[in-house]
């Protein structure tokens, strides 16, 4: 570049890698950039100060014994979702149909539930509602993979599509089994007999998803790292133009990895029916398909990094919803928080791979 | 029996936001930049007019008048979509973020906001009243010409709308001129096809991003604004507005980029909307109502598809579209 009174202030060039306790520092001082920004925005709106903020937020995840289970049994169920979503991100993907998938699994798994229970015994009771949920969450997931794979139909809008189908069909079901008629819910499923219900470990009921989570997060980190079809996704991810040339039937693995993603998602509606509701509602999964993008983004498809995400998000919620509960304000308080947080996390990672050099600055050998 | 000369109004009225959403939205996908933010804008747009009314009609305490009512409400809208769409733009063109996440991130935050402040905006301010009912300012929005009534399926059909109605046929048709026939709508679509190419011939890509987002983002916004003030009769309730902003930007595919299409697409999409309150079921199978309000999903789905499969050139996607620009880049 030559040196002439025209050349602009400063000019952005990429950046190499960068060591990895740069790029988290980064995202930490964007993390507390955004805390304080939250601060002050809820003292505005509140009146408290701001470290009353803050004690509260900590005081709505991990308040009680109760509150700390809860929180960490959301989280897993997050995780599980964030999980089932980052193989068909790899590939680029993007699979925002998360929400229908869980429902459709949450609805397999109470269907079973509902017909089924009494009538067998329990163990093939719960045998079957997992394969129900997993096959529906799998068929859910397998629609839009087959449109994108064969006419290369926009996987973004019809995924969404999808959601809003599960959504109709659960409400119709809803009708179809509400106790008592004309409440528009289902209620309690088998309450009596609690047939269906996934069994306590340890004697504690929060445990279960937690340890599954665990167990997906670490088999999802090796599938992706280690096994060959984590190799293939990496590379139609990269260029799909690469993984036709090397041979790869890169519709098969689209259509593979969105069964995957989907049977994943139900597990995690299996969960939620099975595990923790005992019921079905329409928005039983609560808008988590749509923020478990988010988390896999955040986590730059990590399955490891993404324990850290879904808790960052899990917390703000919880401790955004302890304020509202407080001070009589709204539940989507929570939202407003989270979207702010998401905003600065979003817009730092510019400052890692992007760097800024002034004017004034001698010529650096940055670029390669 | 179907009453054809009361659903068309109807479903005219449910397309109005679906048309200021698609419009913005085309605008926005021309330069490059898919923002699926526009739910959040839409309710952004919502909430920001209901604020701005909400103030003025506690203020002037019954004592307003229409232009005031009009002007306050319309230019809060659009200074709240304006931010919306100004953040989106900072993230996904100044600062290159990916266009996905943001929106996703972008409608969390709107759809927050507005039912945060719908929520607590009673409390907040400490007003005196049970709920927000801006029924005063709602008959300025939907006040239709006086002989409207009296032309009978003519006057119903055609006249019986609020002004921001006709706003967004007029917005859209105006959109198609700019984006089809005008050196400025040339340059726009050359960002978004090939922002090197734009950029080589002299065209500043990042100030067309940001003018088309923004603007964009605005037109959605009125299609909240439209929805609390005129349809819902000035009521602000919580999650009204639904998933009409997902539809929106269903929308734009079905009308393949193309506003003056989009108008007629919205229009199909209202009635569809609403066509399951027509479909008899009778008092025994009231879940069939819920099966029918998956029609419209069904429908944008089925076209969806039937676009991609018959792949034809002029009807694709802006190439650059979801893509951030990175002049040093090549």
């Amino acid at each position: 570049m030559k040196k002439s009174k025209s050349e602009p202030l400063f000019h952005i060039t990429k950046r190499d890698v960068m060591p990895w306790y740069k790029t988290w520092g980064i995202r930490a001082a964007a993390i507390v950039a955004a805390l304080i920004v939250c601060g002050i925005i809820t003292t505005i709106t509140t009146g408290l100060n701001p470290f009353s903020v803050y004690a509260s937020f900590v005081q709505g995840a991990f308040g009680s014994g109760r509150k700390v289970w809860i929180t960490f049994q959301n989280m897993s169920i997050l995780l599980i979702i964030s999980l089932a979503l980052t193989p068909a991100f790899k590939m680029r993907f993007w699979n925002i149909g998360g929400e229908g998938q869980v429902l459709v699994g949450a609805l397999a798994t109470a269907a079973c539930m509902i017909l089924l229970g009494d009538k067998i015994p329990n163990v093939l009771l719960i045998l079957v509602m997992t394969v129900a949920a997993l096959g529906a969450g799998a068929i859910w997931g397998l629609i839009p993979a087959l449109f994108k794979a064969k006419w290369n139909t926009n996987e973004t809008l019809s995924t969404l599509m999808m959601n809003y189908i599960a959504t109709q069909i659960v409400a119709f079901f809803t009708v179809v089994w509400e106790v008592p008629k004309g409440s528009f819910t289902v209620g309690i499923i088998n309450q009596a007999t609690n047939a269906g219900w996934l069994p306590q470990l340890f004697g504690s009921k929060y445990l279960l998803p937690i340890v599954i989570a665990l167990a997906v997060t670490a088999a999802m980190y090796v599938y992706l790292k280690y096994s060959k079809h984590g190799y293939e996704i990496a590379v139609v991810g990269e260029s799909e133009k690469t993984a036709k040339y090397v041979g790869m039937k890169t519709g098969k693995i689209i259509i593979r990895t969105m069964i995957l993603s989907g049977a994943l998602c139900g597990l995690a509606g299996f969960l939620l029916v099975g595990g923790i509701n005992h019921t079905i509602t329409t928005t039983i999964n609560s808008g988590q398909g749509f923020t478990a993008v988010m988390v896999s983004w955040l986590a730059k498809f990590n399955p490891i990094t993404m324990i850290f995400t879904s808790f960052l998000i899990i917390f703000l919620e919880r401790g955004a919803g302890e304020i509202s509960t407080n001070f009589g304000l709204n539940q989507s308080f929570a939202d407003i928080l989270t979207g702010i947080i998401l905003f600065f996390i979003i817009g730092c990672e510019f400052f890692i791979s992007y760097r800024i050099v002034f004017r004034k600055k001698k010529e650096t050998t940055s670029e390669k | 029996m179907f009453d054809i000369v009361a659903f068309i109004p109807r479903a005219i009225g449910q397309s109005v936001p679906l048309l200021f959403g698609c419009t913005g939205e085309i605008l926005t996908e021309k330069s490059g930049n898919l923002n699926l933010g526009i739910p959040g804008v839409m309710y952004v747009g919502g909430i920001s007019g209901v604020i701005g009314a909400f103030v003025y009609e506690q203020q002037s305490a019954g004592n307003m008048s229409a232009f005031p009512a009009i002007m306050i409400p319309l230019a809060c809208s659009l200074l709240g979509s304006l931010i919306m769409g100004l953040i989106y733009c900072i993230l996904t063109v100044t600062l290159r973020a990916n266009q996905n996440v943001t929106g996703l991130a972008m409608t969390t935050f709107g759809v927050g906001i507005g039912n945060f402040f719908g929520g607590s905006l009673i409390k907040l301010s400490g007003a005196d009243v049970p709920s927000i009912a801006l029924s005063k300012t709602s008959e300025y929005f939907s006040a239709s010409l006086p002989f409207a009534s009296k032309l009978g399926w003519f006057g119903k059909l055609f006249l019986s709308y609020g002004f921001l109605a006709y706003t967004a046929f007029i917005v859209a048709i105006a959109a198609t001129v700019i984006i089809y026939k005008t050196r400025v709508g040339l340059h726009l679509r050359a960002v978004g096809e090939s922002p090197n190419t734009a950029d080589a011939a002299g065209i500043n890509v990042n100030v067309y991003k940001y003018m088309a987002t923004c603007l964009g983002c605005m037109i959605a916004g009125l299609g909240g604004l439209y929805y609390v003030m005129d349809y819902a009769s000035g009521v602000w309730s919580n999650d009204a507005f639904g998933d009409r902003g997902w539809l929106a930007i269903a929308l734009v595919i079905f009308s393949i980029w193309n506003p003056l299409i989009g108008i007629f697409a919205s229009i199909l999409f209202g009635g569809l909307y609403i066509v399951y309150l027509y479909i008899p079921t009778g008092m025994d199978y009231m879940e069939f109502k819920e099966l029918y309000k998956m029609i419209p999903y069904v429908v944008t789905l089925f076209v969806l598809v039937l676009t991609s499969m018959r792949n034809k050139r002029e009807n694709q996607p802006p190439a650059s579209l979801g893509l951030s620009f990175f002049r040093e880049e090549r």
